[in-house]
């Protein structure tokens, strides 16, 4: 298993802070796309390393926390591996992972790359093609800690407080699925303590689209 | 031993909110049958008292069976081998015709049970008319059985039909139909006896288990009745049925399905109404509901299902409740920004993982203890809840207000078997929960009554409940509040299977 060049460099070093052993569930991506899992779930995304923000979960504070400007084009722009943003004078870079789990390990991705994992904001991005339009369908998320999420620019979920990922613990209203290209956006804050979150879609019975494929580079730049 | 004695004076127009609505005033009802859209129930009484629902839950009366005979009475062959009373019915529908079996007694327990074949239970049809069928089984007086009191019985298993019968003079005994006629299929056979000293029995089945649910006790003295409903099971149709501990019903046994409570006292025959959807209610009447001053009532209630026996459920009572899915364990709350109960404590972490901070735990040295915290009143924290139409979300229950639902009867909003319309709306507030035209959930500002404000709220075979709009604009099948996820409720097609269809009803 290969992760990112600096994470997996950082946990090649094989301890934790706490001499505990690492262990790495997310990689650099070997394959151009990626498909949905058996059960659905989204394993490959782009994440900013961690902004720190007051590690506040409450319905309101994390509506100010995320409603900040942070970079330019934060809620619109389709980022590319390697690129950079600078957020309060500091420069972070945006990584493209695949997870080997179904769910995202932030406390993986952040301790891998010496950043912080507690008091901090993550941005994640991910492209999904579906085959065919799919209506009445649904974004469902887990997440640790609060989350808000957004489909091709429209929020349709929310979640607040102290929170560890449970499988479809946030479930998005209706949406519809566009044939071709849906950017599913979230911004995660961890107050403290492990962070992750999985994805899946939803079809109009409950069960997971399996049909689809995630394509970092599905948007033209 | 008894003697029943004619009711003449329990049949009057009650209204009231609760508890069935309308005129629900009548005694040995029927199974409840469903023909189209209506609901039917037949009761002893001069010529068979009808009664009919629209929804199940406003009840009037409809005139009586005998109306449509030539004679408006039993066939003579029913009174000679009976009398000329008419008791205590039960209805069927084999195949495309009704069976309607019914009590002739004379003095008993000379008595006969007639058959009446109709092809619809509407009397505005123009195929409306009952054919005198004559009697089907009887009792001569001596022997030791009282021939009234009909149950018939489909079997699932088989597509047989049987008829169980009697009152106190003996046995309750079970003979098997015809479908094709509804009279004996072997007439020459002697009838099984399956139970004693008992009436108003009936059969149903499930999981491979026939229930035998008979009446014990005294009838027809108001509030000095004793009747309570007793049960056994078997694995044939033709018995030995056992009840809970074992002692078969022929020889007294009966453990108690339903006894007097609150303020019903009485009741008796068990009618099974299969509303489908993995709903199944049940109905009896009361000898007295002392609150319709003391007559005797029809009542429907949840049918649950518990270690393989069947249980009375409950029809949801008014009061405050948290709605708490039995999926995900977390409750249905306003989606507001919660405050602890008691205000907020602790550091700066705002909840954050692992903070302990403000908690008053072990070496408070000799500081008396900390006051009692009042609990959460709607009024305390709904100042800065936004106005308008707010999102209903799931969450762990933390005892907070946007936590608390007021259900409540929905005045004018009718009903469904056994209950009216609810309105839900949060405790101390007028935010009542709503369906949506795209089939989600919504919390408005006030009642309007809209059927999209409407809840039906039926307990389920295990306890549970389900809780479904009354309409969801545009929506072309029922829906039901759905958990589709644990902190995300949305509105679903009925699935009767789905766990995520199942919430409990919890007192704060």
């Amino acid at each position: 298993m290969c992760a990112t060049a600096a994470v997996c460099a950082a946990l090649a070093v094989g301890t934790g802070a706490q001499g505990i052993p690492v262990v790495p569930t997310i990689a650099r991506p070997s394959t151009a796309t990626r498909s949905a899992g058996a059960r659905g779930f989204l394993q490959r995304w782009l994440i900013l390393e961690p902004i720190a923000v007051p590690g506040q979960l409450s319905d309101s504070a994390v509506r100010t926390t995320v409603s900040r400007d942070y970079f330019p084009g934060q809620l619109t722009a389709m980022p590319r591996d390697g690129e950079m943003v600078t957020v309060d004078g500091k420069p972070l870079e945006w990584h493209a992972v695949d997870t080997t789990n179904y769910n995202v390990n932030l406390f993986h991705f952040a301790a891998g790359l010496k950043k912080p994992t507690s008091n901090v904001l993550f941005w994640t991005v991910t492209i999904v093609r579906a085959p065919q339009e799919v209506p009445d369908s649904r974004l469902a998320i887990g997440s640790n800690a609060a989350s808000i999420w957004w489909l091709n620019g429209q929020e349709v979920i929310s979640l607040f407080n102290d929170r560890q990922t449970v499988i479809d613990d946030g479930v998005s209203k209706r949406v519809t699925l566009k044939k071709g290209v849906n950017v599913i956006r979230a911004a995660i804050i961890n107050a403290g303590g492990a962070t992750d979150f999985c994805a899946r879609f939803l079809d109009a019975d409950a069960r997971p689209i399996t049909g689809l494929t995630i394509d970092l580079a599905g948007i033209s730049r | 031993m008894r003697m029943r004695l004619t009711l003449t004076a329990a049949l009057f127009l009650v209204v009231r909110v609760w508890a069935l609505d309308g005129d629900v005033g009548l005694h040995d009802p029927s199974t409840i049958v469903r023909d189209g859209s209506r609901f039917y129930a037949y009761a002893t009484g001069g010529g068979l008292p009808v009664s009919v629902s629209d929804d199940g839950w406003t009840w009037r009366r409809a005139g009586n069976v005998m109306q449509s005979l030539p004679d408006g009475k039993p066939g003579a062959e029913v009174i000679a081998r009976g009398g000329n009373n008419t008791w205590a019915p039960d209805v069927m529908k084999v195949g495309d015709k009704y069976f309607l079996y019914y009590s002739a007694p004379g003095t008993q327990p000379k008595s006969a049970i007639g058959l009446l074949v109709g092809k619809t239970l509407d009397p505005s049809s123009p195929d409306y008319g009952w054919t005198d069928a004559g009697p089907v089984v009887w009792s001569d007086g001596v022997e030791d059985s009282n021939a009234i009191d009909p149950g018939v019985f489909r079997d699932p298993a088989n597509g047989s039909l049987w008829l169980t019968y009697g009152s106190y003079f003996g046995y309750i005994r079970l003979v098997e139909l015809d479908p094709k006629t509804g009279k004996r299929l072997y007439p020459q056979r002697t009838p099984v006896n399956v139970a004693i000293n008992s009436e108003a029995s009936i059969v149903i089945f499930r999981d491979g288990w026939y229930y035998l649910l008979v009446t014990h006790g005294s009838c027809c003295a108001g509030a000095g009745s004793s009747y309570s409903i007793r049960i056994g099971r078997a694995r044939k149709v033709t018995g030995p049925y056992l009840d809970r501990s074992g002692i078969d019903m022929l020889q007294g046994g009966g453990s108690l399905f339903l006894g007097s409570s609150g303020r019903m006292i009485g009741p008796g025959h068990f009618g099974l109404l299969d509303l489908g959807d993995g709903i199944q209610k049940f109905s009896c009447h009361y000898e007295a509901d002392l609150d319709r001053g003391g007559i005797s009532v029809l009542d429907i209630r949840p049918l649950l299902w518990r270690d393989g026996w069947p249980m009375p459920g409950e029809n949801v009572a008014a009061g405050n409740y948290r709605i708490e899915s039995a999926r995900t364990g977390t409750v249905l709350e306003l989606a507001v920004e919660g405050v602890p109960v008691g205000g907020r404590r602790g550091g700066p972490r705002g909840g954050g993982a692992g903070g302990r901070s403000g908690s008053a735990g072990p070496g408070r040295g000799d500081a008396p203890p900390p006051a009692p915290i009042p609990a959460q009143e709607a009024p305390q924290v709904a100042a800065n809840w936004p106005a308008g139409g707010i999102d209903a979300r799931l969450a762990p229950y933390l005892l907070q207000a946007q936590q608390h639902w007021s259900i409540m009867p929905a005045t004018s909003g009718g009903g469904y078997p056994g209950s009216p319309y609810f309105r839900i709306a949060v405790a101390g507030t007028e935010r009542s929960l709503a369906a949506t035209s795209e089939g989600e959930l919504t919390v408005l500002p006030a009642f309007t009554g809209a059927p999209e404000q409407l809840w039906r709220i039926d307990q389920l075979a295990d306890g549970s409940f389900r809780l479904q709009p009354k309409a969801v604009p545009g929506a072309k099948a029922p829906m039901a509040l759905s958990a589709i996820g644990a902190s995300s409720p949305t509105l679903e097609r009925v699935d009767a299977g789905a766990d995520r269809q199942q919430w409990l009803l919890r007192t704060p």
